[in-house]
């Protein structure tokens, strides 16, 4: 566009959308723009995706056949340790919230700027630091104690778990920043006449995760400090032939890391919420119940760490207490399915991307709970525990959960992070794809579990292969449907319609700001009087009008 | 002198309200950190109360509960900045946290004394303990706990007397006034939360019926 040719469209810098007001290399690694900065997140995740994706899938290819395919066992070992510290440390735990949660809040908000914007740029840069030295030293060093450092594995591997402890503890920190500058945003940056019971249902669910990673993020940074000292100066914290006790080990581990199964949840839910919504045109069928059960999942969600550890030789009291209480978890999260569910009756739902992505969600978030229900259960976890019942779990549950809500929310907003609209039959289909390959790729895992297949293994009888073969094909379709988001995604940045303010018809707050939104949110302030879900008054005009008013608006099914 | 919020906040009030729950929420993660410490502190003493009980007879009370002494006694100077910035007195701030800082570092001098005294009976950490007055397993833990405790409490006082220093400099340079010094405020609430954890790290380390 020329600017000769619009003269209206003169604006001044500050009027201009944040990805156009500087330019430069420098002004992106400088910003204090949150909106960039989530940007700059969601290019570095997605980079952990692909490689998390990239070891996963050697992981399958391996176990296509029952003795060595590709690698050898240890290489094997090195795999899915690589595999599951890059998807849970560098990608489920921080996706959401840095990406969505970044952008999102102060837009939710009616804010300029997350609280602390230079917190939020350095927990970028600790974030890449920590990710780099993650990466490094598990590649360099071959660690090969799988994700959850348990000793004495982890303190008598060959392997330099040291450096691999010590660079979780660096992407702890990152994490720490985020949550507690989300709490401050939450807390004091809300527009004059926002109240806590008018905010987004997604803000109420970042800030219960940002709880949990302020509280529970310094027990594991500790206890992998724990680790990595024990093996460099030879402690004997954790390690059993110097005299440590590793039930402790576990107990500190699982103190943050059940908890951190909800950082990665929490925030999907928040997006579910969001996208029922406006897909259903509908208020949701209750706004307290959603915003409260995720504060009662973050609360419950610090006393079942014990779950983890029914074999490990805790008391059948324990086991029993720790148990119902994970149960309880399961409560909440019905709570919230049941909301969901009933904001749909009545709702004049339509079907586009993001929605699909909610079925999904559902299917994989219900049925991967009720599993969870069934190991919750001390007695039948015994025959489960460590089989790839367990994986299967928590990849329907946890990836499931966060991957579908995380693909679903990058369509969601995709229109108000970038401007653009991506071509919606490319979204259905490749999201059908999606769902199509993780369905094959974790149900079989379930019977593979069931029928005693125990994970980590690098062999297997004969009679498993025909389940694992499947399971590989899924992985392979689940590959193909991630592709094709990637290319027309990449296609619509490039060549996409332009997108009009509010192509979905919301009510929540984030719409009222142009696509994409101008460098400090609203050009004007919107009204916060109004609910961010009052689908019976007709659609506020905008009071941020899109900068780029001159050029046609698509919306996405066009 | 006037103070300006910083460009996306509404006024000042939002700006310190921000500041100081973000450093109570900083606080809250360090407790945590401190916190797996303790519980793990707690799980082996229950392993080994014999053990345990000795070794907390061998640590030197007079000089431990000299230095809880010392970190009150700081604490209460330190506030005392805090409340000389209230009334203006830019020679009251100077003078508090030049006494905090003092006591701050002959805390320190006393812990690396006691640490010698350590080193020559023979108690180091882990694998590196030799104390022949001492030999069981559980005594060996102790001190391995009680190392790391008061090694990581100890690079706390190092930071917290770094910060002070900071501010002090920025006291010095006139830029706190009587509405306005939210960093020193800041910097004290971090100084209290370091001999609150030694408050903690007292009783477990030296006391004993």
């Amino acid at each position: 566009m020329t600017t000769a040719a619009l003269p209206f469209d003169l604006t001044e810098d500050s009027h201009a959308d944040y990805l156009r007001a500087q330019s430069g290399v420098r002004s992106w690694l400088n910003t204090r723009d949150h909106k960039r900065i989530a940007l700059m997140f969601l290019g570095a995740v997605n980079l952990s995706l692909l490689l998390g994706g990239v070891f996963a899938l050697l992981v399958r290819l391996e176990l296509l056949t029952p003795e060595r395919t590709l690698m050898s066992a240890s290489t094997y070992n090195r795999m899915f340790t690589l595999h599951g510290i890059v998807m849970v440390f560098m990608f489920m735990i921080p996706s959401i919230p840095t990406v969505f949660g970044n952008f999102l809040l102060p837009l939710m908000l009616g804010a300029k700027d997350v609280a602390f914007p230079r917190l939020n740029l350095a927990s970028f840069y600790v974030y890449v630091f920590g990710s780099v030295l993650t990466l490094w030293s598990m590649i360099a060093g071959g660690a090969d104690m799988g994700w959850t450092f348990y000793a004495p594995y982890s303190t008598t591997s060959p392997a330099a778990v040291a450096p691999v402890g010590l660079g979780v503890f660096v992407l702890g920190l990152s994490s720490i920043m985020t949550g507690l500058n989300f709490i401050v945003t939450v807390h004091t940056m809300r527009a004059k006449n926002l109240r806590w019971h008018k905010m987004p249902l997604f803000v109420w669910s970042i800030y219960a995760t940002s709880i949990i990673q302020v509280l529970a993020t310094p027990v594991l940074g500790m206890s992998l400090l724990l680790v990595a000292v024990d093996r460099l100066f030879q402690l004997g914290i954790f390690d059993p032939t110097l005299g440590g006790d590793p039930v402790l080990f576990q107990h500190l581990f699982w103190f943050y890391s059940h908890p951190a199964v909800y950082i990665m949840i929490l925030p999907a839910m928040g997006v579910i919420s969001e996208v029922v919504c406006t897909f259903s045109h509908r208020p949701p069928a209750s706004y307290r119940a959603i915003a409260y059960s995720s504060l009662g999942i973050a609360f419950v969600g610090f006393l079942t760490w014990g779950h983890h550890m029914f074999v490990a030789g805790i008391s059948v009291l324990d086991s029993g207490l720790f148990g119902i209480l994970s149960m309880f978890v399961a409560i909440f999260s019905a709570i919230k399915v049941l909301t969901w569910t009933a904001t749909l009756r009545r709702g004049s739902i339509s079907f586009e991307t993001p929605m699909l992505y909610f079925f999904w969600f559902l299917f994989l978030f219900v049925f991967g709970g009720m599993t969870g229900v069934a190991v919750a259960t001390s007695s039948l976890d015994v025959h489960w525990h460590d089989t790839y019942f367990v994986v299967a779990h928590f990849h329907f549950i946890m990836v499931g959960g966060t991957l579908t809500a995380y693909l679903g929310a990058l369509h969601y907003w995709f229109p108000k992070l970038f401007g653009r609209c991506y071509s919606e039959r490319w979204g259905m289909v490749s999201s059908i794809t999606v769902f199509t390959g993780f369905f094959f790729t974790f149900m079989p895992q379930f019977l593979l579990g069931n029928a005693g297949m125990p994970r980590r293994y690098y062999s297997y009888p004969e009679q498993y292969q025909w389940l694992n073969v499947l399971s590989t094909a899924g992985a392979s379709i689940l590959t193909a449907g991630l592709v094709s988001t990637v290319v027309y995604l990449a296609v619509a940045l490039a060549r996409g319609p332009r997108a009009s303010q509010n192509p979905w018809s919301s009510r929540s707050y984030e719409w009222l700001s142009a696509s994409p939104p101008p460098q400090h949110n609203f050009l004007e302030q919107p009204d916060f009087e109004r609910s961010p879900y009052d689908y019976h008054l007709p659609e506020p005009s905008a009071p941020g009008a899109a900068p780029h008013a001159s050029e046609p608006a698509h919306s996405p099914g066009e | 002198m006037a103070h300006e919020p910083a460009e996306h906040f509404e006024n000042l009030a939002q700006q310190e309200r921000a500041s100081h729950l973000g450093m109570w929420l900083f606080l809250t993660s360090e407790v945590l950190l401190f916190g797996a410490l303790f519980a793990l502190y707690t799980g082996y003493r229950l392993e080994y109360p014999q053990d345990f009980s000795q070794a907390v007879h061998h640590n030197n009370i007079a000089i431990g509960t000299i230095n809880t002494a010392i970190l009150v006694t700081s604490s209460f100077s330190a506030a005392w900045a805090v409340h000389s910035a209230r009334a203006g007195s830019r020679r009251g701030i100077l003078g508090s946290l030049g006494i905090t800082l003092l006591l701050g570092l002959v805390f320190l001098v006393l812990k690396g004394i006691e640490y010698k005294q350590h080193f020559d009976a023979g108690v180091f950490p882990g694998a590196f303990y030799r104390s022949e007055e001492l030999p069981t397993h559980g005594a060996n833990l102790f001190f391995t706990l009680y190392f790391f405790i008061t090694g990581l409490h100890a690079l706390h006082v190092i930071g917290g007397l770094t910060a002070l220093t900071i501010l002090g400099v920025f006291a010095a340079r006139r830029h706190y006034s009587p509405e306005n010094h939210t960093p020193l405020e800041l910097g004290v609430l971090y100084w209290h939360l370091v001999d609150v954890i030694w408050i903690f790290v007292w009783p477990l380390m030296y006391l004993q019926k």
